[in-house]
């Protein structure tokens, strides 16, 4: 069983896809597996015959349980596949792969862990990942012995910390092209996506004292009323131009002035990393989405320079598959910032559990019509209520309010976002 | 009636005897097929002749110096037909080796030149061998002459180094065409015992593949010896005569003509892949002649897998025979480390030697990355003061950000031995800075490799 996404423990084998006796080709799909996010394909990682399948259709096992055998045409598999209790669950998918030449002897199937928290890496793949916030027990290695080397890392320096699959690197001759990750240029500081700045003794005290006081995260609170009219204005006049080209909801519009506002407050743009803050200088903000079995945050990345065209029709297309559970690992982790809204059950308020390591979310509450004094008039206006949560090590009361007052005067004047 | 086994290989040097080597460890029953002597270029007319000359050439230089060091030697005489000898009896004894490795591993060994056949079969004379699992194909490479200027190797006045391996008495004069690892070991041989050597070489520096540092250190290494050294140079013709040979050679935009007692072919070798029946069973070669190979080292004919020269460059020994390893592991059904192509030293031993891995300098600015050189002289070194060879320097070229070795360079005496530390390095991908904190004895020559490493980082210290 390979691990399928960064927080998977164990599997449950959805669907068979290729039988015993099959001949597959890696990249074959051999299996649905049903992970604790998501329906991935498990795939075949070497040619052969589907010789056995250790592991029924319903059936839950844990990471790096052997759940089936693939074997040369010809080659006899000993009982040890099937009958070999499954050995301690393995932090990166080293269950099935090959080291490239596309061949392997059976017995390789069964890996041989023995510390899980141990991560083999070369030391210039441990300083690449250092220096690109990515976890080395999300990578599977290439190296010998599933040794995380360079090639598993190229292409992430500048990307998100999202889990690599292992390339094999081989011949000059016919080398395989590595799918890099997105790169996504972004025009905020030198190109840089983040800055590590290590916790100062003041700050290393409050996150001591606030923990003790308030659980794991030190939250608190702070709510704002909006009044939405212009927004709702704008919307409705972009809504009329896109025509059938797409949509622009209300929670579009908040993800976008929530990414600009950002900008131009880094110190909530973070992540609490124990001895240090990662301070962000891409926006990629999580998007809460109800599923049938509980949340996913899918992630729009650099939400600060999408158009709200761009936004909508993402937002549409990962509410999708997160409902449908066809996300990727790469499409719900490394967000910078979140934003829940249920403003569609008509709750007014609420405040939203902060998705660690970010330091902030945004619960937006219904949009109401609501009287209120203009000019010393009283008129009616649409009102929307924003609560933000906010992790007390990273950010302090007026940090936080002043970010959301930026936010609050962006969705007051939607032309605000053009400056 | 066919002889099975399950691999058979063509070719046994040292791509092919390795690999029959390892195939029998593996316990596959393995034919090694060779037309000459076991051991190929490498062990009779290559490597191991060529760096027995050279210590020669080595022994004489140092004993012109002796008096330096309190050694008083008189006078010097040198005598190649004797030094040849000597070299003769080293191959022999390699080739014997091998022949004693192919006995113990219990590997059978053809004498003859063999053709193949479809369907995994070796045709040598009237005798067919099948393989049951693999055919693998290493006939190698061998010297060739440049006919179109009128340089066809006569091996008389215009010879190569299967010639000069030979020779009872070192030239009266020799021109050697092309400054690559052959051409810089025979002027350092020749020169060591008398012979009044010219270096001619078509591209703009000798020793062209090497970094540029590297190059501008032995040809004024050379022309201080008394080697005379000529790059960017042109042959337009050459005109050999019973006892003598003119070369037309132009550069730096003039033409002179060049006597000599005879001319060095070393530009360039052709790949043996005639008359060995690829065509025939659908071996296909690529565009430069070389037997076209999957990841895999097999060819476009399932069960036919090519290894050493003629699978493609770089044409050295070392390659060879980590291929030879692999591709025997991959027919057994293992799943061996992939060979790294990027990480195979290059080596030219003559003096001073010059030994490297990676990227040139010039490599990395080509593909823009941003590196920092760090040096270090042999003239800064204690043991190289001590022993005389303050020649050369260490050069490593850092990636800024990550420290990763992009490249190595070595001048120096020793420099063939020097360089697996930074081979090893690479291969397990340790940065600049492992490399400086293994602590390093001294005083050694080694030491300059942490000093350059040092220096890559900004804070060399013995400098």
């Amino acid at each position: 069983m390979e691990a399928l996404s960064p927080t998977m423990e164990e599997g449950r084998v959805a669907k068979w896809h290729k039988r015993e006796g099959d001949t597959v080709k890696a990249g074959d799909t051999l299996a649905e597996i049903e992970t604790d996010k998501a329906v991935m394909d498990l795939v075949a990682r070497a040619d052969g015959v589907l010789r056995q399948v250790a592991v029924a259709e319903g059936q839950t096992v844990p990471v790096g349980s052997v759940v089936a055998v693939i074997a040369a045409p010809g080659e006899t598999v000993g009982a040890t596949a099937a009958s070999a209790p499954p050995p301690a669950p393995v932090p990166s998918g080293s269950g099935m792969r090959d080291t490239g030449y596309g061949m392997r002897d059976a017995g390789s199937v069964v890996p041989a862990p023995t510390d899980v928290t141990r991560v083999k890496a070369s030391p210039l793949a441990k300083r690449m990942a250092r220096e690109a916030g990515v976890d080395l027990k999300l990578v599977t290695g290439s190296g010998p012995g599933g040794r995380v080397v360079k090639r598993d890392l190229e292409g992430t320096a500048q990307g998100a910390p999202t889990p690599v699959a292992a390339v094999a690197d081989t011949h000059p001759a016919s080398r395989i092209p590595h799918p890099a990750s997105p790169r996504i240029s972004h025009p905020a500081v030198s190109g840089v996506p983040f800055e590590d700045i290590p916790l100062t003794q003041i700050r290393k005290t409050i996150a001591k004292r606030l923990v003790t006081s308030l659980g794991p995260i030190p939250h608190f609170f702070l709510t704002s009323e909006v009044d939405m009219e212009r927004a709702a204005e704008a919307r409705e006049a972009l809504n009329k131009q896109l025509g059938d080209r797409g949509k622009v909801s209300f929670n579009d519009i908040v993800i976008k002035a929530t990414g600009l506002a950002l900008i131009k407050h880094r110190a909530c743009n973070a992540w609490f990393q124990e001895d240090h803050i990662r301070y962000w200088n891409e926006v990629h903000i999580g998007m809460a989405v109800a599923v049938e079995d509980g949340l996913i945050t899918p992630v729009i990345r650099n939400a600060d320079v999408k158009s709200l065209a761009e936004i909508g029709w993402e937002a549409k297309e990962l509410a999708d598959k997160a409902r449908s559970r066809r996300l990727q690992p790469s499409e719900y982790t490394g967000a910078t910032f979140s934003v829940s809204n249920l403003g569609m059950f008509d709750i007014d308020q609420f405040t939203a559990v902060i998705n660690p390591p970010e330091a902030g979310i945004i619960a937006v509450g219904s949009i109401v019509q609501k009287p209120v004094v203009l000019d010393g008039q009283v008129t009616g206006r649409r009102r929307m209520r924003l609560t933000m949560s906010c992790d007390h090590r990273v950010i302090d009361g007026a940090t936080g309010a002043a970010f959301l007052q930026t936010l609050k005067q962006m969705l007051e004047n939607p032309l605000a976002m053009l400056l | 009636m066919a002889s099975q086994f399950d691999v058979v290989i063509l070719g046994g040097g040292p791509a092919g005897y390795v690999a029959a080597i390892r195939s029998a460890q593996l316990g596959m029953s393995t034919a090694v097929i060779e037309k000459e002597k076991l051991g190929g270029v490498c062990v009779n007319i290559g490597c191991i002749p060529t760096k027995a000359l050279l210590h020669s050439a080595y022994i004489a230089r140092l004993l012109r110096d002796a008096k330096e060091f309190g050694v008083e030697a008189g006078a010097v005489k040198t005598d190649y037909g004797v030094a040849m000898q000597r070299s003769r009896k080293v191959s022999d004894q390699n080739s014997k080796g091998v022949e004693f490795l192919m006995k113990k591993n219990k590997v059978t060994v053809v004498k003859g030149a063999g053709v193949l056949q479809p369907g995994r079969k070796v045709k040598v004379g009237n005798d067919v061998y099948e393989a049951k699992k693999a055919v693998i194909i290493a006939t190698g490479s061998r010297v060739k002459g440049l006919p179109q200027i009128g340089l066809e190797i006569n091996k008389t006045t215009v010879i190569s180094s299967d010639e000069a391996l030979f020779l009872e008495k070192a030239p009266a004069s020799l021109a050697i065409i092309g400054a690559g690892a052959v051409g810089m070991e025979f002027a350092d041989i020749f020169s060591a015992f008398g012979t009044p050597v010219t270096l001619i070489e078509a591209l703009p520096r000798i020793l062209p593949l090497e970094d540029a540092e590297a190059s501008d250190a032995l040809a004024k290494s050379y022309k201080k010896r008394g080697i005379e050294v000529i790059a960017g140079a042109k042959v337009k013709k050459g005109t050999p005569a019973k006892d003598k040979v003119t070369l037309e050679v132009e550069a730096n935009g003039a033409t002179r003509k060049i006597d000599v007692a005879a001319v060095l072919m070393a530009a360039g070798r052709a790949v043996n892949t005639e008359n060995i029946g690829l065509a025939e069973c659908g071996v296909q070669v690529t565009e430069r002649g070389f037997i076209k190979v999957d990841a895999g080292l097999q060819t476009t004919a399932p069960g036919y897998y090519a290894i050493g020269d003629v699978a493609g460059p770089p044409m050295l020994a070392h390659k060879g025979m980590r291929e030879g390893v692999t591709v025997t592991e991959l027919i057994a059904g293992k799943k061996p480390h992939a060979i790294r192509y990027d990480n195979v030293p290059s080596v030219t031993y003559c003096h001073p030697e010059v030994a490297s891995i990676g990227l040139t300098e010039d490599q990395c600015k080509e593909r823009k990355f941003d590196y920092v050189a760090g040096r270090f002289p042999f003239s800064a070194n204690g043991r190289a003061r001590g022993t005389g060879e303050t020649e050369g320097f260490v050069k490593i070229l850092r990636d800024k950000k990550y420290g990763e070795i992009l490249g190595a360079h070595i001048v120096g005496g020793h420099a063939s031995e020097i360089i697996h530390e930074l081979a090893v390095a690479r291969e397990n991908e340790y940065t600049v800075e492992e490399v400086e904190l293994a602590i390093h004895a001294h005083p050694t020559m080694s030491e300059a490799v942490a000093q350059a490493a040092l220096d890559s980082l900004g804070r060399v210290v013995d400098m």
